[in-house]
């Protein structure tokens, strides 16, 4: 195993970053060139990223000094299998949401597009840099960028509601991550001298101590991004945000950053070890499965399909973060395949909502009656979505499921296969009864309906360009769920 | 040691008074010609204090640029300059923020223009006194001069309620100095005492060894001065009212130096020379500044006003100062001169875009705006930018100083550094609330429509802060090494006891 000195982790950063000032430039006049720029961001961002898996399959890391800080800080990015993972998971699905946000923007007649595809590259950056990041400071630095240039995002409507939602969001994210996460970095780097990611943990040679036990929590709420419950209240009222933002960012970048972060810190921070030795990983593991019960019981209470798909995944957060903490090594792979299955299949989601809006402008669940006819490829992409989000096989999400699984009753904790399979079950009841209601239910002539959006049913039409993206990531959570190689490959490279 | 036949700190310290020397000469008709001379005196200034950073040897602790001359030697008094790490920022961000200050207030004042920029330019030789002065007498002279004209810029020059603001800011700092000067000629007796020489060489009574009861008395003489200045709660409530009146330059250089005097204080005097009562007095003054960080940000949620908010604010930053420094450990210690730096630079330049939103509109009510940013928008994305830097975000400046400050204080002791980051939510709160009322939504009152965004005199005096904003914020390690060894000095010193 080799450490390779290299500039490409950041040039992957920089890509989306370069991209800023020449969409703001661009502006509103010319939105194709605008959208280029965006477009040729993320094919040259993903390319970077993916000609360095190579590198890191057979075992080295790549590792690059930005500046030295202070005594044992440095901004510094690592690449890791684990880092690479994330990235390109997140930079594949930036190229792609970026043609569908082209549809639905467009087709929605939206204001601010500039500022929206320029907060949309800053985002992908952070992301990315995040992924990247060597240490527990860099890895702060860009978890604040991106809480702050997803604000916008989330109040791009500028309406009161948009408002409030950019209020609550700043308000969760910010504040927890000053007061829980800095603490949690402080302590750890007064304890050790450094944040310094190291594979089997930074901190596996300390004595077991309250301190390092109160820090862990710290750090899982202070990573609110993770929407571990209490602290996943933003989630929900980040809603507002035009669905695209919905899809990528509160389904894969930020909500990623959020349990990827927590992540490692249970692998590089603390370690397996340590993690067993202060009985953390039990601890954690029973707060997470509450949270997995819980969302999924809030989602079946919701009809609205977007509070409904964000709750399911504060839900399916937790149990990547369960499948860190159970310790095991089956489970320990089954949470981190989960960030990719999850991602892809989500995504999906989020973008058959963004379509069923944009064509049919239907929001609420019980609204859907009958829509599979209209709009097929949507309710067919939203039927696979579904099934991997429950575990059904071959869908993406059965893997990460049965290794979680299969993890609990490696580690003993029966209660906990229970929980797992009980909100299987949830799943089911909330996702499957949409995809019944579109195809097998007949179109209910409403005649409450102030708007009368019914009379235009006709009408419905699927626009390809939103069309295609979401077939296209349907069709890759169908992918990875039979050949899960190259995620496995990556996520056994990280827990080696 | 480095120590050029040059007297390179008397020409820093006294060329602002060529300047003066000039304007008298001026009539004071002739406004423009003033300014300029003012300005060009200020910015020359600047250009001759860097060098000092070039040619600063940061591997010793020792006193650098030394002048040394008797002044007065039947008392011991000398003439007696020198800086170390800890000095020699200070230096510079007086330097730079007084050029930057005399552009600010350009075109606000135009009554009495000789004058004011005759008060500007003594003030900053005052200030830069202070810093270099390594004899008591000449430190308390300094100290002294600094005060007069800063009386006079808020007495004259200030908003509608100057007298009051002015008389009280001059009763506090006196009232402070005062016992200042009691203890300084207390510890002189002293000094003879144990020594037989009479002396107010500031480093002589580093290594003094004083009895702990004694230093207790001195250090409260001294904490008090120094605490007013600061200011720390409960001693606070002159700053927003003189703040508030004071025009922009006054305002920036308040905040930005003269606030600084009451830490630097502290970091020359009580550490080294009190080093017992420096460990007793830390659980007292760990309170008082978590009061003071928090106390401060509340008040500043409530204002509706855009200066006083700014003004609360410092008492809030300053007690991350003050809060780091009593950690007494390398990190926070740092952490609380880089902070002293930060502040004086995001504050000076929340205080100036307050001053232009001043100029444009003459109010300073956060009701009288909203929906800025569609009439300015560059200067919304540089207040932005630096109101990000106030509250610290990651990638400026005021991130650094706050992340050394919450290191020492985590390692002074947990329970203070969880409270002390309950202040930088709050930080967060009051500036981006202030923030978002007045740059965003839609623009309700017609006066604001006709805005313009900033011109170039604004651009250059703001633009310069914004560079050492990301400068310090991304790479500290040029100005955190600079200090490295004075720090470590200082706290052996203390540690010895």
């Amino acid at each position: 195993m080799q450490t390779i000195i290299s500039i490409k982790p950041l040039l992957a950063v920089l890509a989306s970053l370069l991209a800023v000032p020449l969409i703001l430039k661009t502006g509103e006049n010319r939105p194709n060139l605008r959208e280029t720029w965006s477009i040729l961001a993320g094919v040259i961002k993903f390319s970077i990223i993916i000609s360095m898996v190579p590198t890191i399959l057979s075992g080295n890391t790549i590792e690059y000094t930005l500046v030295s800080f202070y005594q044992g800080i440095d901004i510094k990015f690592r690449v890791d299998a684990f880092g690479l993972l994330f990235a390109t998971v997140s930079s594949f699905l930036w190229i792609v949401t970026t043609f569908y946000s082209i549809g639905y923007m467009r087709s929605g007649n939206e204001h601010a597009q500039t500022r929206f595809f320029a907060c949309f590259a800053i985002s992908l950056s952070s992301t990315v840099a995040v992924a990247f990041s060597a240490n527990l400071i860099t890895l702060f630095l860009f978890y604040e960028v991106l809480s702050l240039a997803t604000v916008p995002l989330v109040g791009h409507k500028e309406t009161p509601e948009s408002y409030e939602g950019a209020r609550k969001y700043l308000l969760y994210l910010l504040s927890l991550s000053k007061t829980l996460l800095l603490s949690g970095i402080i302590i750890v780097y007064m304890v050790a001298g450094t944040t310094d990611f190291q594979s089997h943990g930074l901190l596996r040679n300390q004595p077991a101590s309250m301190l390092l036990f109160g820090a862990f929590f710290l750090f899982l709420y202070g990573f609110a991004k993770g929407g571990v419950m209490p602290v996943h209240n933003w989630l929900p009222s980040a809603m507002v945000a035009p669905t695209p933002v919905s899809a990528l960012l509160h389904a894969v970048a930020v909500v990623k950053v959020g349990v990827f972060s927590i992540l490692r810190v249970v692998f590089f921070i603390y370690g397996v070890d340590l993690m067993g030795l202060m009985d953390i990983g039990v601890v954690a593991s029973y707060v997470v499965t509450f949270t997995i019960v819980m969302g999924s019981v809030i989602a079946l209470s919701k009809d609205n399909l977007k509070a409904r798909l964000a709750y399911s995944t504060v839900s399916q957060l937790s149990y990547i973060i369960l499948g860190a903490v159970l310790l095991t090594s089956s489970s320990m792979l089954g949470g981190i395949m989960h960030i990719a299955n999850h991602a892809f299949s989500k995504i999906t989601l989020f973008f058959c909502a963004g379509s069923l809006y944009c064509s049919a402008h239907k929001t609420e669940v019980s609204q859907l009656s009958g829509i599979g006819k209209k709009m097929p490829w949507t309710m067919a992409a939203f039927f696979i979505g579904s099934l991997s989000m429950i575990g059904v096989p071959p869908a993406a999400g059965f893997n990460s499921k049965w290794l979680l699984a299969i993890g609990s009753i490696e580690a003993n904790q029966i209660p906990i296969l229970m929980a797992l399979l009980f909100s299987t079950i949830l799943n089911a009841a909330y996702f499957l009864p949409i995809t019944y209601k579109a195809f097998f239910e007949k179109e209910v002539v409403s005649n409450h309906s102030s708007h009368g959006h019914d009379d235009h049913h006709d009408d419905i039409r699927e626009n390809p360009m939103i069309v295609v993206p979401l077939v296209l990531t349907a069709i890759i959570s169908l992918l990875i769920g039979i050949y899960p190689d190259y995620f496995l490959a990556l996520a056994k490279e990280v827990i080696k | 040691m480095i120590s050029l036949n040059f007297p390179i700190l008397s020409v820093i310290t006294y060329l602002p008074l060529l300047g003066i020397l000039v304007i008298c000469m001026i009539n004071s008709k002739h406004h423009d010609l003033i300014r300029w001379v003012a300005f060009l005196t200020a910015v020359a200034g600047f250009f001759v204090s860097l060098p000092l950073y070039f040619m600063f040897d940061s591997n010793t602790w020792h006193m650098q640029f030394v002048e040394n001359v008797p002044w007065i030697p039947q008392f011991g008094i000398n003439y007696h300059l020198g800086i170390d790490g800890i000095s020699l920022l200070l230096i510079l961000l007086t330097t730079f923020l007084s050029a930057l200050a005399i552009l600010s207030t350009w075109s606000a004042v135009t009554e009495g223009v000789k004058g004011y920029m005759i008060s500007l330019l003594l003030l900053e030789t005052g200030m830069i006194g202070v810093f270099c002065s390594l004899d008591f007498i000449l430190f308390y002279v300094f100290w002294e001069v600094m005060l007069i004209p800063m009386y006079l810029i808020i007495g004259i020059w200030g908003g509608p309620r100057r007298i009051y603001a002015a008389v009280k800011f001059f009763i506090y700092t006196m009232s402070g100095s005062v016992l200042m000067l009691v203890a300084i000629l207390f510890l002189y007796y002293l000094n003879y005492k144990s020594t037989g020489v009479y002396t107010f060489d500031i480093l002589s009574y580093h290594n003094l060894g004083l009895p702990s009861n004694i230093q207790f008395w001195l250090f409260l003489a001294f904490f008090l001065a120094f605490a007013i200045k600061v200011p720390m709660f409960p001693f606070h409530t002159w700053l927003p009212d003189a703040h508030v009146e004071a025009p922009t330059a006054g305002s920036v250089i308040l905040a930005g130096v003269l606030l600084k005097m009451g830490t630097y204080g502290f970091l020359r005097f009580s550490l080294p020379i009190f080093p017992q009562a420096t460990v007793d007095f830390v659980p007292m003054i760990m309170c008082l500044s978590l009061i003071g960080i928090i106390y401060g940000a509340l008040v500043s949620i409530a204002q509706d006003d855009i200066k006083k908010l700014v003004a609360y604010s410092s008492v809030s930053h300053l007690g991350y100062c003050m809060l780091g420094m009593f950690a007494l450990n390398i990190d926070g210690v740092k952490g609380s001169i880089i902070q002293m730096i930060n502040h004086g630079l995001s504050t000076g330049a929340l205080f100036m875009i307050v001053g232009m939103l001043y100029e444009r509109r003459h109010t300073r009510l956060i009701s009288e705006y909203g929906g800025i940013m569609k009439v300015m928008p560059v200067f919304a994305s540089l207040f932005l930018l630096v109101a990000f830097s106030s509250m610290g975000v990651p990638g400026t400046n005021g991130f650094v100083g706050e992340l050394l400050i919450l290191i020492g204080a985590f390692k002074a002791s947990v329970g203070y550094g969880l409270l002390a980051t309950v202040g930088l939510v709050l930080g967060a709160v009051y500036l981006l609330w202030m923030y978002k009322r007045v740059m965003y939504g839609n623009i309700t009152k017609d006066a604001n429509k006709q805005l313009k965004d900033m011109n170039g005199r604004e651009y250059a005096y703001l633009i310069p802060i914004i560079i050492f904003i990301i400068w310090i914020g991304v790479y500290p390690k040029p100005f955190l090494d600079k200090m490295d060894a004075s720090v470590q000095h200082l706290l052996q010193m203390v540690n010895q006891q």
